[in-house]
């Protein structure tokens, strides 16, 4: 992980940026921060905002309102030219007649840098991407992978103040994928340079990002560490977006930490998100598959233990080292009462959970989250 | 602070709010707009201006529109004009059709050959397709005079309609065949799988899914082939005899009868029609592109003997039509005096004492023909990347992109005329301000004769480098402006050499149809700078048949060498772009 220390000193900052395009907005007064050599990822649906957003820092588009500040310098109203950050494209836009060398060094030819300088500073970026040897090799004769961190060593080639990086491994292979992942981060760390990736895939930006920010329909939702969002999405979008999650509909608030759900009351303890929410009023319940515990038949910890209700299997998916099983909540007055549960095949054959099984189900207080109704 | 002094910005220093770059884009672009407009839009505009004027230059509304329809002479050209395209357009589109067919649909053998022999006629100047139907049918004609007496002669009645269908068949006909050829190639091989797996008939399939498939590719030769026969001027010249169709009018009330107005308002009556059809075509293009979807899967013509051989015998009569057609020419331009001393010289090919410049006029057209090729491509190329990769400025980019569309729709004839109006004037009277004419030194020079050309062959140009340059990588431009190199640094470094191919095609597009053009030049040339398309029409003129086809043969051999070092060269700078390519 990054010091912490080095990241407390603010570097990008992105205030009030609206970006419409017609009259379709893009981006909905959007702002957030980022400390020195923190690894931000912008994660959302397509059309979410999340590249235009990008764009705008990058200087690719002009924002309509907002200003975009890096390292004290406004740079909102800059070109691209003078905002000194490598980009990192999708299709990685590789100059196709030039070398991995040539395109490496085609930033730096207009630079006041000598012959010898360029040479060296190539060499030792090839080196630090891991494809030494391969500079005279023409990009398509390079696997994608290679032609990604050509890209890569090109958009760090000048030392930028920002990398900017949009879906920078959306066209390689699953496999590929993962191991540059990490490699990624770890240039991204050692360079020390902050870096703000685009991303649609989830698990990509919560194993390499510091911080995710979460937009939908150009607005940003959420802003914080991969935990914070998986562990507390702040509105079901975002819960929903990322990982999956049982939600449960009209819920009725009875007081703090209390809901009703048909006959059962269930018991809350971690309320943030809804802590605003008016006795009375409705809400909707959501839990994480893998949170839904189901508990042995008759066991004693039954009595104990709140929030605990009937609920019959309904079904049964494989998934190597879980179960995903639906199951009906016994539960009058609630149309949504099947939900899903993450059972570890270890636990499935422990317990001898069958379809049509009629067990006992746990959710335990601190994992159930609360939101207001206004949300769905 | 000590160093304020130096700190203080000199007052040309510009600010770093300031994107260079982006400026000098729009600059470009709005002379890409103002040189269109120049070249194009003013000229066209001061011919439609002048069809509405007297001949004194009074405004005279459509009075001359009136008098042109009410005198038959005049007007009956526009019906035989109709109808020799019209006719064309029919013939043309079937026989390139079946040839297309057979090209991409068949498994008959040499398809290279048929296509390459196919193209011939676009090497050629028009008057020669009227020339060597001379020889042919005409009075002393090989068929009207039975091989020489060998055979019962046929006369066919080359003069007038059916010796201009002949000929504009012969020079549409490759066109024809082009677009079918790539309409019939974009189809999906799933479509054809799919009806036949539903049972049905090869005859109930061609219905169902080979013609609809092709319908625009269809639609749009239809157009091109009667646009094409419609503007044509030279073989109607040649082989029209008392037939008069609206090219040709306008030569002689331009040059023969010197009635400027008379001309212009022809060339509006031609230019209607040609407007017409070209909007039609451009629609059904457009439509054509979006039918093709990406992961389409290509088809492979399966194997059936009786087709391949009916589709066989079919081609080898084209190209036997074909190849007996130039080698007629040819032979005709060797002949010492036909049809009497039937013995072999090159004296034809001593123009000494013939009108039209001889030699001078040959090497003036290659040298026209070279200059066209060269700032065509340069200028073609830079506008279609200026529209198409920069950003922002959109609605003058769209501009731009229509003004360089437009030509197509101008047959040669009305860009020459319009181009005397607009350049021989000494000075232009807008809203009675009289405005002397800046660009009058081009008149009667090679400039706008290179000039004329550039702009006559635009837009297919334009369109071949837009392709090629929607095939790179859109962020090219960004990538190397985040690294702060100028978009011109890597227009050069990046975009040219990458697309080298297509400015090779778009080179030799330019001097091939440069070297066989008549149409605009013909009003354009001057006395000092006699051309050799030119120079076959005027020996034509005065009977002198056999010198006008041996000069049509040596333009001919100019673009067949011009062809074959294209070729070389393609292969060239294939062989250099195979490194880029993931092959190997």
């Amino acid at each position: 992980m990054t010091p912490k220390a080095k990241q407390n000193k603010l570097y990008l900052k992105v205030r009030n940026v609206t970006k419409r395009f017609g009259t379709f907005t893009a981006l909905k007064d959007v702002s957030f921060e980022a400390g020195q050599g923190e690894f931000i990822s912008v994660l959302g649906p397509s059309g979410c905002g999340k590249t235009t957003l990008l764009r705008v820092v990058a200087g690719l588009e002009k924002q309509d309102s907002g200003q975009v500040v890096v390292e004290d310098r406004d740079v909102s109203d800059f070109p691209v030219s003078k905002r000194r950050m490598g980009i990192v494209f999708q299709s990685y836009a590789l100059f196709p007649n030039l070398t991995a060398r040539q395109n490496i060094a085609y930033g730096l030819k207009s630079r006041k840098v000598t012959q010898d300088e360029i040479k060296q500073r190539v060499d030792d970026l090839l080196e630090l991407v891991g494809l030494k040897g391969m500079g005279r090799k023409y990009p398509a004769r390079l696997s994608g992978g290679q032609q990604q961190r050509v890209a890569l060593a090109r958009a760090i080639a000048l030392s930028p103040d920002l990398l900017l990086l949009d879906e920078p491994l959306s066209a390689l292979d699953a496999k590929v994928r993962v191991m540059l992942r990490s490699e990624i981060r770890s240039l991204q760390q050692r360079l020390g340079v902050t870096a703000i990736m685009v991303t649609h895939d989830q698990e990509e930006a919560l194993t390499m990002a510091d911080r995710i920010l979460v937009m939908n329909q150009g607005e940003l939702i959420q802003n914080g560490s991969p935990y914070e969002i998986y562990d507390r999405p702040a509105t079901p979008f975002v819960a929903a977006f990322i990982g999956s999650m049982n939600f449960i509909s009209s819920a009725v608030k009875k007081e703090k930490g209390l809901y009703q759900i048909g006959a059962h009351l269930l018991q809350v303890s971690n309320e943030n998100g809804s802590s605003g929410l008016k006795k009375q009023s409705s809400a909707i319940l959501a839990i994480r598959p893998e949170d839904v515990m189901v508990l042995p038949k008759g066991g004693e910890s039954e009595v104990n233990k709140p929030n605990v209700m009937n609920a019959r299997v309904e079904n049964m998916e494989y998934r190597g080292s879980v179960f995903r099983v639906k199951l009906r909540l016994s539960m009058a007055g609630n149309e949504n009462s099947l939900i899903h549960s993450d059972i570890p095949s270890e636990k499935i054959g422990r317990l001898k959970i069958r379809e049509t099984m009629e067990v006992p189900v746990h959710f335990p207080t601190d994992r159930l989250r609360v939101y207001s109704a206004d949300h769905a | 602070m000590p160093d304020n002094a130096i700190r203080t910005p000199l007052f040309f220093s510009l600010p770093e709010t300031f994107d260079g770059d982006k400026w000098i884009c729009r600059i470009l672009i709005l002379l890409v707009c103002v040189w269109l407009a120049t070249v194009v839009f003013l000229p066209v505009f001061g011919l439609l201006s002048k069809s509405l004027t007297d001949a004194d230059g009074n405004f005279a509304g459509l009075a001359n529109f009136v008098y042109y329809f009410q005198t038959p002479a005049l007007s009956g050209s526009l019906t035989n004009s109709l109808f020799v395209s019209g006719l064309t357009m029919l013939i043309s589109v079937s026989l390139g059709f079946f040839y297309a067919y057979a090209l991409t649909r068949t498994n008959i053998p040499a398809k290279g050959f048929f296509r390459g022999l196919a193209m011939m006629p676009l090497f050629a100047p028009t008057l020669l397709n009227g020339i060597a139907l001379v020889y042919l049918f005409g009075r002393q004609g090989l068929i009207t005079r039975g091989f020489f007496g060998t055979l019962p002669g046929w006369d066919i009645g080359l003069y007038g309609p059916v010796g201009i269908i002949i000929s504009e068949v012969i020079f549409t006909f490759p066109q024809a065949m082009l677009i079918l050829s790539v309409a019939l190639r974009m189809t999906d091989a799933r479509l054809y799988e799919a009806s036949y797996s539903l049972g049905a008939s090869k005859w109930r399939t061609f219905f169902t899914v080979t013609l609809p498939g092709i319908k625009y590719g269809l639609i749009s030769a239809v157009f091109v082939c009667f646009i094409l026969a419609f503007t044509d001027f030279g073989a109607p010249k040649v082989v029209g005899g008392n037939y008069n169709i609206l090219a040709t009018d306008i030569y002689k009330q331009v040059i023969g009868q010197q009635n400027f107005v008379m001309g212009a308002v022809v060339s509006v009556v031609l230019l209607i029609p040609t407007v017409i059809a070209f909007v039609a075509d451009r629609i059904a293009q457009r439509k054509q592109v979006s039918m093709i979807a990406a992961r389409s899967v290509p088809l492979i013509p399966e194997a059936d003997k009786v087709k391949d051989r009916l589709f066989l015998g079919y081609c080898s009569l084209m190209a036997f039509l074909i190849i007996a057609f130039f080698a007629t020419a040819l032979f005709a331009s060797l002949v010492k005096i036909w049809p009497y001393d039937l013995s072999l010289s090159l004296h034809h090919y001593n123009f000494r004492r013939m009108g039209g410049g001889g030699y001078a006029s040959f090497f003036n057209s290659i040298r026209m023909s070279f200059y066209s090729a060269l700032a065509g491509t340069a200028i073609t190329f830079a506008s279609a990347y200026l529209v198409e990769k920069t950003g922002g400025m959109r609605s003058l980019r769209q501009g731009a992109y229509f003004l360089s569309i437009l030509p197509l729709a101008l047959p040669g004839l009305v860009i020459g005329l319009a181009y005397i109006f607009f350049f021989n004037a000494p000075a232009w009277t807008v809203l009675g301000i009289t405005i002397p004419n800046p660009l009058n030194f081009l008149y009667a020079t090679m400039g706008i004769l290179v000039l004329s050309n550039v702009v006559h062959f635009y837009t297919v140009s334009f369109l071949t480098a837009t392709t090629a340059l929607k095939q790179l990588d859109q962020e090219f431009e960004t990538v190397s402006e985040s690294m702060g190199v100028p978009f011109y640094k890597t227009f050069f470094r990046v975009t040219v050499p990458v697309c080298l191919p297509a400015i090779l095609e778009i080179g030799m597009y330019y001097f091939v149809n440069s070297m066989a053009t008549v149409s605009a030049v013909i009003f354009l040339y001057s006395a000092d700078i006699p051309l050799a398309s030119v120079a076959v029409a005027n020996m034509d003129d005065a009977g002198d048949t056999a010198p006008a086809c041996a000069m049509s043969v040596l333009i001919v051999l100019t673009n067949v060498l011009v062809r074959i070092l294209y070729g070389i060269l393609t292969k060239g700078v294939h062989k250099k772009t195979q490194a880029w390519t993931s092959a190997g």
